[in-house]
């Protein structure tokens, strides 16, 4: 009797969980499908449980890799911004979270005390003074104008503190027995150790960069220089005519965080899950 | 290692000056100091100055100070019409975005469920999307067509045909289904963390005890994911606020009727639409006064501050 209940309660659990699972990637599958549809349709039927599969084809593929170069400059704004921002934004919140948890100095907490207020005042207020800033300097429509407000990372600062807290701290003393300056143990020693940490907030930095809006929205102008979801959000309009670029753009803009995905899925986990409030 | 050993050979002839850097009175300042620097400009700055522009009318070349002008401008019909739409958005996504996600972690972590990992990663997926691309799906599987899935359902279950992006109450529904997508894989993540840092002893004892499967998640498992349900619910609430993509991708910046009208979709539309900063800034300001009082009184009210101050 037992055993029949368990086995019951088996099937309905898988069952359960199998059915939640669908639903929540059948949104992606139907992308992906209609990605291979003609585009015009798409656009007048929706999304539709009826697909027609004999008018599948690469077509959409087709065009965005030989008629669609304005794609491929907002991809490579993407790419360019995200990588400046993962550096950036690492290089410098690694260090601060590395002293933070090594050395005592005075003046110590108050620096804590900064990490915690940036984290309290939402990005929102700020946008409007800083777009402002970037106006005076003459820099909209670059990429450091939408580097610039992501490099300040206090959820980086945090985490970095708290991974080099962990890390074996006898080994600074020996190299400085050997002669190693302070800024030698940092980056021949210590910043390769934290590898694992740097891997996960590069993803989060990363990705928060990747799909950035509101804030590439305000400083950016030029059709050069959209990133992806600027340069995909003109496209959705119901006047336009570039569904064929929409439709597979969109597919095209998981490739490298799948690629990154499949490698590193502990790593996203680690680092989407240490980012709590977004940007 | 060989890098050591050529940094202590240039030590030989190291100056004044570079010990005066390599100190470890010195050391740590310059750490910390490209980010202050960075936090000074980027963050202290704007944020002071957010707040001198909420009193200013700001045109091209000239900025006039206006007092209190802006904030007593900020309580009109729009602004109540975004803050009642971002307020029924908030309580909707927290309500979904922590129950939801409560249950699957508990179903997830059973020891009934096979391919734990398999169906971990689908539900995380969305979470890889941008908003924008997220939300051009969902616009298309709700278009108002009759061909669309949603309609296609409604349909099979004997209701006309919607037009999802010109009802205020669907509206409402395309964008909380649109975050509660795209963020429940996460959160879910946080609840089986939660769950495997609960102590197998207290299952065992309970089971000596008697207790059933119910009894054992009423009176150990939900009280012991109190904590991680008070934090998903925080960020799920200051995210509520700060929501303005889930609304432009549908509506862009301008929804009929201000159905999809949020209270940084107001901010963007008066600051950067109408070039009105000042009016954008004090928009700004009750914003983050906003989001600061709820979620000092969600804290005290879910007793965090009661427990031994962390």
């Amino acid at each position: 009797m037992k055993n029949e209940n368990n086995a019951a309660a088996k099937w309905t659990a898988n069952i359960l969980m199998l059915l939640i699972s669908l639903v929540v990637i059948f949104p992606i599958v139907a992308l992906l499908i209609s990605s291979f549809q003609p585009s015009a349709n798409l656009m007048r039927q929706g999304i539709s449980f009826n697909v027609n599969w004999s008018e599948m084809s690469f077509n959409n593929y087709n065009y965005i890799f030989t008629s669609a170069p304005q794609y491929w400059t907002w991809y490579t704004n993407s790419v360019i911004i995200s990588g400046l921002t993962i550096v950036l934004s690492l290089f410098f919140s690694s260090m601060v979270g590395y002293a933070l948890a090594v050395y005592e100095f005075k003046g110590k907490n108050l620096f804590f005390v900064f990490v915690l207020l940036i984290l309290m005042i939402p990005f929102e207020i700020l946008m409007l003074p800083l777009y402002q800033m970037m106006v005076s300097w003459g820099i909209t429509d670059s990429y450091i104008a939408v580097v610039l407000p992501l490099i300040v990372a206090p959820v980086a600062v945090f985490f970095f503190r708290q991974y080099a807290g962990g890390l074996p701290l006898e080994l600074m003393d020996a190299a400085r027995i050997d002669g190693s300056t302070e800024y030698g143990i940092f980056f021949k020693i210590m910043l390769p150790l934290m590898g694992p940490s740097l891997a996960a907030m590069a993803i989060l930095q990363g990705l928060a960069s990747w799909n950035n809006f509101l804030w590439p929205l305000l400083v950016i102008r030029s059709n050069n220089m959209f990133t992806l979801p600027i340069g995909l959000a003109t496209l959705l309009t119901p006047y336009g005519n570039n569904y064929d670029v929409l439709i597979a753009g969109s597919v095209l803009t998981f490739v490298p965080i799948v690629i990154l995905f499949i490698f590193f899925q502990k790593y996203f986990v680690e680092g989407l899950t240490s980012g709590g409030v977004k940007g | 290692m060989s890098a050591t050993q050529s940094l202590s050979s240039k030590n030989q002839n190291k100056n004044k000056f570079f010990s005066f850097l390599n100190s470890k009175k010195v050391v740590p300042y310059i750490f910390v100091s490209p980010f202050i620097l960075s936090f000074l400009v980027l963050t202290l700055y704007p944020a002071t100055q957010g707040i001198i522009m909420s009193f200013q009318e700001i045109l091209p070349g000239q900025v006039k100070f206006v007092g209190m002008d802006n904030y007593s401008r900020v309580f009109n019909p729009n602004f109540f019409t975004a803050l009642k739409n971002t307020s029924i958005y908030v309580l909707l996504t927290v309500l979904i975005l922590t129950i939801l996600p409560m249950l699957f972690a508990i179903l997830l972590d059973s020891k009934y469920v096979k391919y734990k990992t398999l169906f971990r990663a689908s539900l995380f997926i969305p979470a890889l999307t941008s908003t924008i691309v997220g939300g051009m799906i969902f616009r298309l599987m709700f278009s108002e067509a009759d061909s669309s899935v949603a309609n296609q359902i409604v349909n099979f279950l004997g209701v006309e045909s919607v037009d999802w992006r010109y009802n205020a109450w669907s509206a409402m529904f395309l964008m909380v289904l649109l975050a509660s997508w795209r963020w429940i894989g996460v959160n879910l993540l946080y609840y089986l963390a939660a769950l495997q840092n609960i102590s197998n002893e207290l299952y065992e004892a309970a089971e000596i005890d008697g207790a059933n499967s119910f009894q054992k998640l009423r009176f150990i498992t939900i009280p012991h994911l109190k904590p991680i349900t008070v934090f998903v619910s925080s960020i799920t609430i200051i995210n509520g606020f700060r929501m303005f993509e889930e609304s432009f991708v549908f509506w862009e910046t301008s929804s009929p009727g201000n159905i999809g009208l949020t209270i940084v979709g107001y901010i963007y539309q008066q600051g950067i639409g109408q070039n009105n900063m000042g009016f954008g800034a004090a928009i700004g300001v009750v914003l983050m006064l906003i989001i600061f009082v709820i979620s000092m009184v969600y804290l005290a009210l879910t007793g965090t501050f009661s427990k031994e101050g962390k």
